[in-house]
């Protein structure tokens, strides 16, 4: 059970939060101008470090808020989080 | 006392409360104080049980939960396992019993296993009952496992609890040096947690004489807990083992409960700094005989005669190759325990004699003899003379090994010191520190000063000041061990046990590592070495040793197994606490529960934890009746349903037409005031994740709705994209799910029953068409109507607010009665969509088609650049390779319905499949069944004969259009 | 036939006569179970990981494709320590996609004649396991499995509730009044559980008769790639090794590898959970799985209940325990079984795995010549036997066994996704 720090609420416990997937790059604005392989690999193939993995968390049964943050997949240990949004 | 073990005085017992109990069936007395290990030894019984493989009689070994031999279970319907008889605190009436044995202890059965033992080596099972199969010989092999019954019935209700607490600095572990962290921790005002596993505080001081401050150590101990408990800012917790340590200094803690009707605790424990005072236990000797009834460790001899006032024996052997056996020989004496001898593996003496004790020095146990009970050693002195000692009691003390469980699943470093033989933490972590025994300070000076110096550099961690004070005791000299890992045992180490508990012996380690499984992991995993009940605490570093001996490797290389949680057992319900059934899961209700339960319908689960009707039986009737009727109804009347568990949302601001254009396939953005539309929604990755209406209610308004099972994703999809993608949209959603509530009127004479509920809109068939939405009042509730069809018929979906919806209902009801209102569940529901060949999520979306796959290619904007899903889309349909398409079936047999998900195959045969059934319904209004598969390149194949194979018959059918009622949709537009 | 590899190979027969003739001389006559000869500079195939896959790989490589191949397997720590030796044992084959069921029936059946063949009891139980059902839209995916396995020769029964009830007479939970009651349950005779270490061993021991170089603590540290971008060999914290071809199967460490050669993969790792109680007298003689409340278990012959749920959320390179996901999976097993409540946890663990973004396995060449992946193996413990068997094939020939075509890299270029569950893997 980890300790989510919300920007909003502060340190909460993981059950408030629900895991939304690794950070992807920001979709492209107009998804029919990328090439099939960057579309694809843009889709299929999130980075998969052993280490620091940026990755969305939302604030579902708090104030809602989309996180993201930065959390050591060996350790667990989460850099400081911030709001999609900044 | 009859057979008096028990001494005349002395140990933290209450003499004046005895406690009556029964073992396999016999009764006895004890104490108020004892455990139940201590009111047998008191009342002399030894032996306990036998031997998990071999069967061989065992006895109590330890006063804790180190305890590798004597296992026992309650009797019947309290039974809960394996218990280790030290733990439990005698209470009246207790009935306990031996495991593994029958029809006794005394005599067992199973004890013919001894005479196969050199048949049955480490993994002999691996090396045969292969032929003619294992199967034959599984059965015997599973009947001879598993020690105690399992637990058949369940605890009353209310028996478990969870907790939260956050604190500054938790110390597990309440011994000298846990409580002497916490008592500095107490002076500086932070939050502190002290939490120790046994009944009451002192650890190990509750099991030796000692004296701390000019006290002796039990008062000290009973003083400094009470300033702990006096404290605002102290928590004490007994009877709390601290299980696990898992990330982010989060500890689990189960607390038994002191009284009856107590709860027992789960204890979720988040601390800041974690100081772990959980002592040491002390390490088995090896040597054959090892494991009979009557040896002990030598700290728990002492523990049972200083804390439980009981002697285990008469004629005590000492065997030990560190310094603090002799520290229990006072108490010994004194108890009345004659000891005939201590034998010590070191060939110089290290310590000052005890005078009038025998002392040999390097020499070694060869081996015991007695049956059910030592009756004396076989001394091999360094000369190599032989020498029998009689005795009925040996206690043994190996060295310590540290108790690092926690530390170790905390990832933190271990290493080998070799001057005490013991794996001792490396400190590394900022919020986490071993104190006292566990940090390898063995002896009561060393662990009061670890205890203080652990408490201070925790409360500075945390930004406080501290002044280390540490209380004094009696000076203590360093301490030593010599290395020693077994007995030579020529020949005979198949009777030297280095794992008691699951029967595995000196001879088994060396032909694990005989037979190339060298890795302490292999050894541990061939042998089953340390992974029974005790977890091989006594015995684990005695393996390491042997393995270093045999192989010439170092200790630290070798290394210790790695350690796994929990620390001891805990029970599974405590780590539930309150969570079950309705609790775990809770229900979702619609306001019109009540009237649906009362009026007879069958309820259960449809999707997302709603609670709904499946359909509403009336007197004698079946569920295929009831559909039918219900059905009939809407087709040929009106039927009503509640609709409100369909996800509602607002969807708002100057961005909202531009957000739901990208979510759906199609446009949304030229849609009119006060209309609505049908709409799909992919993915990015090109397949559909869910369907549904959204009205325009103004320029920036939309009212958009989603399936039931899917609303808590859809909201989640759009909220994800929205934030994370286009964050400087103008547009917010809202879940009205729970807000506006529905009841639906469908069928022919739907329009005159909301006409008859009063109502100032404007009904008029030109005035208030299909896919149009109303404000206005309904039955003198404010109201929104939307003329949105799921059923292909006629229907006006009324919604109010959710406290209106039970008078709303009523009011329905009363209105239709007129022309024969039927409320129908959602079992008819379905066969209204499928008649319709409405998509229905689950069973024509699931999860792998899109829109061209459903023949709705048409809802695929091509005018929008980019919406979700359709780089996607057209990435995978760019090769044309042939697809499952939805189509209609007719069987052949008007009356078969199919089951759904039923395979379609070429010709029928048995082979890779070419469709699924995705639904299939008897059609009442059709006269036949009516069904939808999705059929490879099914739209191209209208008209063909095809084949439906299940295990128990092959159908024919013909493949249709897959709108079998009304194509047209004149009827929901009329 | 069966037996004809291994007794080809120097190891030692077992059987109960050999273990008697063992007692004679206190045991002391067993060799080492398997090879480990001196590592050298250059092999034809080189497996990294000697877990089930790798090791099965091997064996079978060298069985079926010719000895004349060096071949060897690289381990970083100790054989079968990866998640053969951290799995709940559960073998089955009751897939819902035409593209799974046949390699699972193939696996399940190649399980059952393994103890023979391999010469190593891996005491094999083929106990069956009943699916326990809750609700509607799981009991119309279950039933729809069931007309699919049947086309495959894999069998999937209905059993009804007080059949259920009547086997596992502990299963006393999900009655009528419960939140949720049992609704139906299916039985798959086929499925089976077996030891999970005797394996990895019995592979290796297997794959060391027929010539395979197994070297432990030899940790691969990267791929080596020549100047045309082909894989060709590995560096290791023993030095340098060449080979002719390199094959992965290292479970959740692939992308850590192939990251090393510049190639990004559809895979992403995670941590999942099992457990055990305390062992107690055999009660339960099947596998029980509850789909519905996430929870499965089994009865091992030692008498410990093996328990399993889902797997933690988010990636995760950490053998972790996840308390509010253990804690879950805890009460799906009260809500069934609750005289439970009384039982004790004894022992649990984590273990890594990489799942691709449909959640089925990938095995394939790659864009890289020399290099073949088998990864994505999501409860792959069921898969060794024929993912190694398919795996060799491909290794050998160059190109997928039949089983497996369907399942290399070549599904996402065009997005065609194979998916099991009814969802992809998109979070």
């Amino acid at each position: 059970m980890l300790v989510i720090t919300c920007p909003f609420c502060g340190p909460r416990d993981e059950r408030e939060f629900e895991y939304c997937g690794p950070a992807a790059p920001p979709r492209p604005e107009d998804a029919s101008v990328v090439s099939d392989r960057g579309w694809v690999e843009y889709l299929t193939s999130p980075p998969n470090p052993v280490g620091p993995v940026e990755e969305i968390w939302w604030h579902k049964r708090g104030c809602e808020a989309w996180i993201r943050l930065c959390r050591d997949t060996v350790t667990h240990e989460i850099l400081p989080t911030r709001e999609v949004r900044k | 006392m009859k057979r008096g073990n028990r001494l005349p005085d002395g140990g933290l017992i209450d003499r004046e409360r005895q406690i009556n109990f029964t073992f396999n069936g016999r009764s006895f007395t004890g104490l108020a104080g004892d455990s139940v290990a201590s009111a047998l030894l008191a009342n002399d019984r030894m032996l306990i049980g036998r031997s998990f493989k071999y069967h061989r009689p065992r006895g109590i070994m330890s006063a804790g939960y180190e305890e590798p031999g004597a296992l026992v279970e309650f009797e019947a319907g309290s039974a809960s396992g394996n218990e280790i008889p030290a733990l439990l605190p005698l209470r009246e009436g207790m009935r306990v019993k031996s495991v593994n044995c029958w029809p006794s202890p005394e005599f067992d059965l199973g004890g013919v296993n001894q005479l196969l033992a050199p048949l049955l080596p480490a993994g002999f099972y691996y090396k045969t009952f292969m032929r003619p199969d294992w199967a034959l010989f599984e059965p015997w092999v599973r009947r001879a496992a598993g020690l105690a019954a399992v637990p058949r019935a369940a605890p009353e209700e209310g028996a478990y609890e969870t907790r939260n607490l956050n604190c500054d600095i938790l110390v597990v572990g309440a011994g000298a040096a846990g409580l002497t962290a916490a008592s500095i921790g107490a002076a500086s005002g932070l939050r502190i947690v002290i939490a120790d596993m046994d009944r009451q505080p002192g650890g190990a001081l509750l099991g030796c004489e000692a004296w701390i401050e000019e006290l002796p150590g039990t008062d000290w101990v009973r003083k400094t807990a009470a300033e702990l408990k006096a404290a605002d800012n102290v928590r004490l917790l007994r009877n709390t083992l601290v299980w696990a340590c898992r990330e982010q200094n989060l500890l689990m803690a189960r607390q038994n409960p002191e009284r009856s009707g107590e709860r027992e605790r789960n204890w979720r424990l988040r601390a800041r700094q974690l100081i772990i005072a959980t002592g040491a236990v002390e390490r088995m000797m090896v040597f054959p005989g090892n494991d009979r009834p009557g040896v002990m460790l030598a700290s728990s001899v002492r523990n049972y005669v200083h804390r439980y006032a009981v002697r285990p024996g008469r004629r005590a052997l000492i065997f030990t190759c560190n310094d603090t056996a002799n520290e229990a020989v006072p108490a010994l004496t004194n108890a009345g325990i004659e000891i005939a001898a201590i034998v010590d593996t070191r060939p110089e003496p290290q310590s000052v004699p005890t005078s009038g004790i025998r002392h040999i020095h390097g020499a070694a146990i060869t081996r015991t003899s007695g049956r059910k009970r030592v009756r004396g050693a076989l001394i091999r002195h360094a000369n190599g003379r032989m020498e029998q000692i009689e005795c009925d009691l040996v206690a043994l003390s190996g060295g310590w090994n540290p108790s690092l469980q926690l530390w170790s699943q905390a990832r933190q470093p271990i290493t080998y010191n070799h001057r005490t033989s013991m794996f001792v933490p490396v400190a590394k972590a900022a919020a986490i520190r071993c104190a006292g025994a566990a940090d390898g300070c063995i002896g009561l000076a060393a662990a009061l000063r670890s205890g203080a110096m652990a408490g201070a550099a925790a409360i500075k961690a945390c930004g406080c000041r501290a002044s280390a004070a540490i209380p004094e005791c009696s000076p203590q000299t360093r301490y030593n061990a010599g290395p020693w890992w077994h007995d030579e045992a020529p020949g005979r180490a198949q009777n030297a046990f280095v794992d008691v508990m699951n029967d595995v012996t000196l001879a088994d380690i060396h032909l694990a590592l005989r037979e190339g499984y060298r890795s302490i992991e292999h050894v541990k995993r061939y042998t089953t070495a340390g992974m029974g009940l005790d977890q091989g605490r006594t015995g684990n570093v005695n393996i390491v040793g042997a393995i270093a001996e045999a192989t010439a490797a170092d200790m630290e290389t070798i290394g210790v197994t790695t350690f796994r949680s929990p620390v001891a057992p805990v029970s599974f319900g405590s780590i539930q606490g309150t969570r079950e059934g309705s609790v775990l899961l809770p229900y979702r209700h619609t306001p019109l529960t009540e009237w649906n339960v009362s009026r007879g319908a069958v309820m259960y689960e449809a999707g997302a934890r709603w609670r709904r009707p499946g359909y509403f039986p009336q007197s004698g009737e079946s569920m295929h009746q009831a559909v039918n009727r219900e059905a009939g109804a809407v087709r040929n009347s009106v039927g009503v349903y509640d609709g409100s568990p369909l996800g509602t949302f607002a969807v708002k601001g100057r961005d909202a037409a531009r957000l739901l254009d990208m979510l759906y396939t199609n446009r949304f953005s030229d849609l009119p005031l006060h209309q609505g539309r049908y709409g799909i929604m992919l993915t990015d990755d090109g397949l559909i994740l869910d369907d549904g209406v959204s009205f325009r209610l103004g320029e920036c308004e939309f009212l958009m709705s989603t399936s039931t099972a899917n609303a808590a994703r859809v909201y989640r999809h759009v909220q994800k994209f929205l934030h994370l993608e286009r964050p400087d949209w103008q547009v917010w959603m809202t879940d009205l799910t729970c807000q506006w509530m529905n009841a639906t009127i469908c069928g022919p004479a739907a329009r005159e029953i909301v006409a008859a509920l009063g109502t100032d809109i404007d009904l008029g068939r030109g005035k208030f068409p299909f896919m149009t939405i109303r404000e206005g009042m309904v039955a003198g509730l404010p109201a929104r109507i939307s003329r949105v069809s799921f059923t292909g018929e006629l229907s006006f979906e009324i919604n109010v607010r959710a406290r209106d919806l039970c008078q709303l209902w009523e009011r329905v009801i009363d209105a239709g009665k007129a022309y024969g209102i039927t409320p129908i569940g959602s079992e008819t529901n379905h066969v209204l969509r499928v008649e319709k060949g409405f998509l229905s999520l689950g069973h024509e979306v699931d999860g792998t088609t899109d829109p061209y796959d459903l023949g709705m290619g048409w809802i695929m904007s091509k005018k929008k650049s980019d919406f979700l899903g359709k780089r996607s889309v057209s990435l995978r349909r760019r090769r044309g390779v042939p697809r499952r398409e939805l189509v209609g079936l007719a069987t052949a047999d008007p009356a078969q319905v199919i089951p759904e998900g039923a395979p379609l195959t070429p010709g029928g045969r048995r082979e890779k499949s070419e469709g699924v059934v995705t639904a299939s319904v008897w059609s009442e209004c059709c006269g036949r069944s009516v069904s939808l598969a999705l059929l490879q390149d099914g739209r191209a194949r209208h008209g063909e004969t095809v084949h439906i194979r299940t295990p128990e018959e092959v159908m024919e059918a013909r493949v249709t259009g897959s709108c079998a009622w009304d194509p047209q949709g004149t009827r929901m537009r009329s | 036939m069966a037996d004809a590899a291994v007794s080809r190979s120097r190891s030692q027969r077992y059987s109960a006569f050999s273990l008697l003739a063992g007692a004679f001389r206190q045991h002391r006559g067993w060799r080492p179970a398997w090879r480990e000869p001196p590592l050298e500079q250059c092999y034809d195939i080189v497996i990294v990981g000697a877990g089930g896959h790798g090791l099965a790989t091997a064996y079978y490589l060298a069985r079926h494709h010719g000895s004349k191949r060096r071949i060897a397997v690289l381990e970083r720590g100790w054989l079968g320590g990866g998640n053969v030796a951290r799995n709940t044992v559960t073998i089955r084959s009751n897939y819902l996609r035409d593209e799974s069921i046949p390699f699972y029936v193939k696996s399940v059946a190649l399980y059952e004649g393994l103890t023979k063949e391999l010469n190593f009891n891996l005491m094999h139980s083929r106990r069956g396991m009943i699916d326990v059902i809750n609700t509607w839209p799981k009991l119309r995916e279950i039933r729809r499995r069931r007309m699919v396995m049947d086309l495959h020769g894999a069998t999937y029964r209905p059993i009804s509730v007080d059949e259920i009830r009547r086997r596992i007479p502990l299963l006393t939970g999900g009655g009528p009044q419960s939140r949720l009651p049992i609704l139906a349950g299916m039985l798959h005779p086929d499925a089976a559980v077996n030891r999970h270490d005797a394996v990895a061993w019995g592979y290796a021991r297997a794959a060391g008769g027929l010539g395979v170089a197994i070297h432990q603590n030899t940790e691969v540290k990267s791929l080596l790639c020549d100047e045309s971008g082909a894989v060709c060999g590995v560096e290791t914290s023993r030095g340098r090794i060449l080979a002719g071809k390199t094959a992965l199967a290292v479970s959740g460490h692939t992308t850590s590898l192939t990251d090393t050669a510049g190639l990004r993969l559809p895979l992403r790792s995670f941590n999942l959970t099992a457990f055990v109680s305390e062992p107690v007298r055999p009660v339960l003689d099947c596998i029980v799985n509850c789909p519905d409340l996430g929870v499965y278990l089994s009865q091992s012959d030692k008498g410990e209940f093996v328990i399993g749920g889902a797997p933690d959320p988010g990636q995760s390179f950490r053998r972790d325990i996840r308390q509010n996901v253990f804690e879950d999976t805890v009460c799906a097993l009260l809500e069934l079984f609750p005289s439970f409540k009384r039982l004790k946890l004894l022992r649990q663990w984590g273990g890594h795995l990489d799942m691709a973004h449909d959640a089925s396995p990938i095995m394939s060449p790659t864009e890289r010549p020399g290099l073949y992946i088998s990864a994505g193996w999501w409860g792959g413990y069921k898969a060794i036997p024929a993912g190694g068997m398919t795996f060799a094939h491909l290794l050998a020939t160059g190109t997928p066994h039949p089983l497996m075509e369907k399942f290399t890299l070549d599904r996402f270029p065009h997005l065609d996704f194979i998916i099991e569950s009814g969802t992809t893997a998109a979070v």
